[in-house]
């Protein structure tokens, strides 16, 4: 154990400033009705974490996994009490709404953390509750300022909201309180060394985006909310099992500190390693519990944003990539990468025959969630360097494309991409947001091309790496076809449209234009990222870790430059000789609002309509196979669980 | 002799120099020869640069100027993925430079909103995903032949690569029939008059715009027929008379076959070569980790 | 002599023929006439073509798409009428709708007479008009020399 000695703040400190200063700027917000002081204290608010999370930064990247003895029993009490409460809330809920599932699971899981309480905590005790490595600083920098950015963009956008949805009850103090309380949650979970106050924060998410998903009590929210609950309800008793099943293995609560629960060796680690994991794959909204994610889609955007890229579904790829080590090497483990290759896969299939802007993004982060669980669960030390990569490029990229999808949506009253085409005339500024959100997920130099290709050459080397393999050549494919048809919605140029983005808050323009920076510079500097942050954490697992080429790098940096200096020629084009002309329609007489003379003299408009290939990439039979061929590889490795239980 | 450490830079400077002229002749012979099997006299060998050298003659009217900026775009990375390859890059790095420059004119004719354009990108699109996943595999399968991505390593492998990948190879000839915009897989636009969707992706360009795209067209033929070098470059007289065989079969079938739908091309890309360039990969995957560990 | 004259790419707009002419000019592509040799490219797209041949009488509902084609073919361009109606309207002149022949719309620079057109001739129009495509060419260098750059913009 190290402490950090001789700095001026304790990382202690800031650990429990970034978990407790959420929770208390979430009370404030709950008791504010006030628009204008709302918006001063989420500002502050998200100020002060972000700058907490860089001083957090900046103290705590060159040192060895950190880990403080710091609570009591009192509060393991007071944790039990909170989750009693929960459960009796989720408890009301469900019988409000009658949904039977819902209540024989929480009930479920309220008999179970009885007795755990009960007969099994006795005695337990755990060193070190709080804990803090470069992975833990990886995800507190994509919480503190990404998660808070989106709480910025959220004020703006939420009265825009209510404006445009009027018979939804204003409730926006309870709102923001659960987004502050959902970012606690996250803090606490990536800071967590006890197992048990992982599960407890762990169970926070899942009641925040309960919450946030129903926000509007539509009767498709409620169902909505409903079905993302019960799916992680059901990964919540899994999380349990693997708490009971460690403490029954060692009374003394020894294994349920997580770090060293890690260094005990697959024997011992295993069996709560696949239960975490499958817990963590019914977060994450991987193939069988894909459809959770899909539904959230009616919540407003900014939870989308918050779910999508910064905390919930990252909260379950945290944990996997945190067991990578156990699952390396293991028939379980492979069956866990199985399931995230097929979600890759078929994920990005689906989001082919979408139209509906939020869904194809949804497709996207399962497919990236799925992509991350794949590396995870090979678990060599080059895709756990990988794995990490995917999380940060596209917690930013993802965040970035929600919160401009939501800008548009407010604008033109419409998610389909359909109703996208001239968003670069009519919302420039937006459209070009966009444009390099979407090159980050997809093009080459940006971040997610350049983690698939290190999963590639990582992929390359692990055993059974061919299957993924082929699956990240398949996919990946399908990812170009997708995201380069929205590109090409938004750019294509349609005359005599109106400027619509005049009316977009200035606040908001500040956090996309934070969010497109960060796209860009992240890349940018992301060799430095990995050889301050991931290789250190990698090295400390593995003993060895991984990195691009040198040579590579420098190739890479230099075609970012180029594609950044690219449009500059269009200074050069606006300036010289050209000829206007219109569109090639055969002949046909039009106007410049694209109607063209059709047969009799009728006027008739021109529609372009994306390829959606319904047919091949169709949403129900993929889903069907996907859904039933993860289930069946969970099955495998569940049966082969029991056998090394016995 | 050439330092070593300035190798790369000088093979790709030899490339941007080179390239567009031995393109040019390829499509100059490409054209000859399909009139020669059609019965007809066929252009001057020469005809493409004609072509070309007209078109930048021409005024340029575009319906929108950001297209400049794609075509521009397009010739620029087709040029760097090039450039990357005969310096020795990494073949990964290669393949992507390349999707981004097809990304570029598929959004160029996006940005004209005409219908035929308009389909003509979305069919390019179905092209791209179509070769993609073989291309992969064939770096791939390199990589497990000489273990390195780095063309300057494979290609000085004194190992007779084809012998190891004859699947990845057919694979390799079926994409290359696509990227090459030959009949049945000339979906997006064709270089005879009987498309369709008019001219399809390049509708919408005219004069200079037109002739950078054919430009890029002639960078693109000499990075692909590198690639059918490297199965074959432990010996460089086998593989220039594989570049030729191969190139024939090219011409035979795009003037043997008939344009196919965009399913039988998807199909054809991803079940026939895919299934060839896996089974070929999964033997080898086989030999390598449990016969030869 | 410029790149012009080795590189005439042809785009085919029957504005209301029999069909005779268009067949005759299809014909000029096939092996037996070849026009190929000469460079000559039928590309069914006015934006890549340099050289318009025009077949039939122009009447009410062709004449607008017919002033399209044309005006969307860049600089410098040649027309070709081909055949007797593309000249005055042949037979048709009579026609309650018809306007005559194609140079009622647009400037017509090479006429091709015949009934139908034979592909000998139409060949011999074409190599004709590429003279006047070269002199278009030196034109409009003089032109834009003098006028400097024209400036413009678009979206």
């Amino acid at each position: 154990m190290i402490f950090s000695g001789g700095s001026l703040v304790h990382i202690l400190d800031l650990l429990g400033y970034l978990i407790l200063f959420p929770l208390i700027a979430a009370i404030f917000l709950l008791f504010e009705r006030r628009d204008s002081s709302r918006s001063l204290i989420v500002q502050l608010s998200a100020v002060a974490i972000g700058i907490v999370s860089l001083l957090l930064l900046v103290l705590g990247y060159n040192r060895d996994t950190l880990l403080y003895a710091v609570g009591s029993e009192q509060v393991g009490q007071v944790m039990f009490f909170i989750e009693l409460l929960m459960v009796a809330f989720i408890l009301y809920l469900a019988v409000k709404h009658r949904k039977t599932l819902a209540a024989v699971l929480v009930l479920l899981q309220a008999g179970l953390l009885v007795w755990f309480e009960t007969s099994l905590s006795h005695g337990l005790h755990v060193a070190n509750n709080l804990f803090v490595d470069q992975f833990s600083i990886i995800m507190a920098l994509i919480i503190g300022i990404i998660g808070t950015l989106i709480c910025v963009y959220a004020v703006g956008y939420m009265e825009t909201y209510h404006t445009r949805h009027p018979e939804v009850r204003d409730r926006r103090n309870i709102f923001f309180a659960i987004l502050f309380l959902f970012l606690a949650a996250m803090f606490g979970l990536v800071f967590s060394n006890n197992l048990l106050w992982v599960f407890f924060f762990w169970e926070i998410t899942t009641l925040c985006s309960f919450l946030l998903i129903g926000y509007s009590e539509t009767e498709e929210a409620t169902n909505n909310s409903f079905l993302a609950l019960v799916m992680n309800l059901l990964g919540g008793l899994a999380f349990l099992a693997a708490l009971i099943w460690l403490v029954l293995s060692d009374p003394s609560g020894r294994l349920l500190d997580l770090n060293y629960l890690l260094t005990t060796g697959k024997a011992l680690a295993l069996v709560p390693a696949v239960l975490i994991c499958f817990a963590g794959i019914t977060k994450a909204a991987l193939m069988p519990f894909s459809s959770w994610l899909v539904g959230a889609m009616v919540a407003p955007t900014p939870v989308s944003a918050l779910l999508h890229s910064s905390t919930m579904v990252k909260a379950g790829v945290y944990i996997i990539v945190k067991f990578a080590p156990v699952l390396s090497g293991t028939t379980e483990g492979l069956m866990i990468a199985l399931v995230g290759g097929m979600t890759f896969a078929l994920a990005s299939f689906m989001a082919i025959s979408q139209n509906n802007a939020k869904k194809v993004l949804a497709y996207s982060t399962i497919a990236n969630l799925g992509l991350i669980v794949a590396c995870a669960g090979v678990g060599t030390y080059n895709l756990m360097w990988v794995a990490i990569l995917l999380i940060i490029f596209h917690a930013i990229a993802k965040s970035l494309l929600f919160l401009c999808v939501g800008t548009v949506e407010n604008r033109i009253g419409s998610r389909n991409i359909e109703d996208m085409g001239g968003l670069i005339v009519r919302m420039p500024r937006i459209a070009i947001m966009m444009f390099i959100g979407m090159a980050g997920m997809f093009l080459a130099p940006f971040g997610m091309v350049i983690s698939k290709w290190a999963a590639i050459e990582a992929f390359i080397q692990a055993p059974f790496g061919l299957i993924f393999i082929a699956i990240l050549a398949f996919g990946g494919s399908a990812t170009v076809f997708f995201w380069s048809k929205w590109m090409g919605k938004i750019i294509s140029v349609m005359r005599e449209q109106e400027v619509l983005e005049d009316t977009v808050k200035k606040e908001k323009w500040v956090v996309l234009w934070i969010l497109t920076g960060l796209v860009v510079v992240v890349c940018l500097i992301f060799p430095v990222i990995s050889w301050v942050l991931i290789e250190p954490f990698v090295l400390n697992i593995y003993g060895q870790t991984a990195g691009l080429a040198q040579a590579n790098l420098t190739i890479m940096i230099m075609m970012l430059c180029l594609l950044m200096i690219m449009p500059l020629s269009m200074l050069f084009y606006r300036k010289g000789p050209h000829v206007p002309a219109t569109p090639y329609m055969g002949g046909r007489p039009m106007d410049g609002n694209m109607h063209f003379a059709g047969s009799l003299g009728n006027s008739r408009e021109v529609v372009l309509s994306n390829y959606y290939l319904e047919k091949m990439f169709g949403e129900e039979r993929l889903f069907m196979i996907g859904t039933s061929m993860c289930w069946g590889l969970l099955l495998i490795a569940g049966i082969m669980l029991v056998g090394v239980m016995l | 002799m050439i330092p070593a450490e300035f190798q790369p830079i000088v093979y790709a400077l030899v490339y941007i120099l080179v390239a567009p002229l031995l393109g040019g002749l390829i499509a100059g012979i490409d054209r000859k020869v399909t009139a020669r099997m059609q019965g007809r006299v066929g252009p001057p060998i020469l005809q493409p640069f004609y072509d070309v050298g007209k078109l930048f003659e021409k005024e340029n009217p575009v319906v929108t100027v950001t297209q400049n900026f794609y075509v521009l775009s397009y010739l620029v990375f087709m040029v760097v993925a090039g450039a990357l390859f005969f310096s020795g890059g990494d073949m990964l790095l290669v393949i992507f430079a390349f999707t981004l420059s097809h990304i570029f004119i598929v959004l160029g004719a996006y940005a004209s909103y005409s219908p035929y354009s308009h389909v003509g990108a979305e069919r390019e699109l179905l092209q791209i995903i179509a070769y993609e996943p073989m291309i992969i595999m064939t770096a791939v399968g390199m990589y497990m032949v000489t273990k390195s991505f780095f063309v300057s390593t494979i290609v000085s492998s004194a190992v007779p690569i084809i012998l190891y990948l004859p699947g990845v190879f057919i694979g390799y000839l079926i994409v290359l029939t696509i990227k090459l915009r030959k009949s049945p897989f000339d979906l997006s636009t064709s270089h005879h008059a009987h498309q369709e969707i008019v001219k399809g992706v390049t509708t919408d360009f005219a004069g200079p715009n037109l002739g950078k795209i054919e430009i890029a067209h002639w960078y693109e033929y000499v990075f692909l027929l590198g690639v059918i070098w490297l199965f074959f470059a432990w010996n460089p007289l086998v593989a220039v008379a594989a570049i030729v065989v191969a190139y024939f079969l090219e011409i035979l079938i795009d003037n043997t076959f008939s344009r196919v739908k965009w399913q039988l091309m998807l199909r054809s890309a991803w079940i026939i070569a895919g299934t060839l360039g896996l089974v070929n990969l999964g033997v080898l995957y086989y030999l390598g980790m449990v016969v030869m560990p | 002599m410029t790149y012009l004259a080795k590189s005439p790419w042809i785009v085919h707009y029957n504005a209301s023929s029999c069909n005779g002419c268009d067949i005759e000019i299809l014909a000029a592509l096939t092996p037996v006439f070849d026009v190929e040799r000469f460079g000559i490219i039928n590309t069914g797209n006015p934006k890549h073509a340099d050289i318009l041949l025009c077949t039939g009488s122009v009447n009410e509902q062709n004449k607008v798409p017919l002033k399209n084609v044309y005006d969307q073919m860049p600089e410098p361009k040649v027309v070709i009428a081909i055949g007797i109606c593309a000249a005055t309207g042949g037979i048709f002149r009579e026609c309650y709708n018809v306007q005559g022949g194609i140079d009622k719309v647009i400037p017509v620079d090479v006429f091709v007479p015949g009934c139908a057109a034979r592909p000998e001739s139409i060949i011999d129009g074409v190599v004709t008009a590429l003279g006047i495509l070269e002199k278009k060419r030196a034109a409009m260098l003089q032109k834009g020399s003098a006028e400097g750059t024209k400036a413009g913009e678009t979206v």
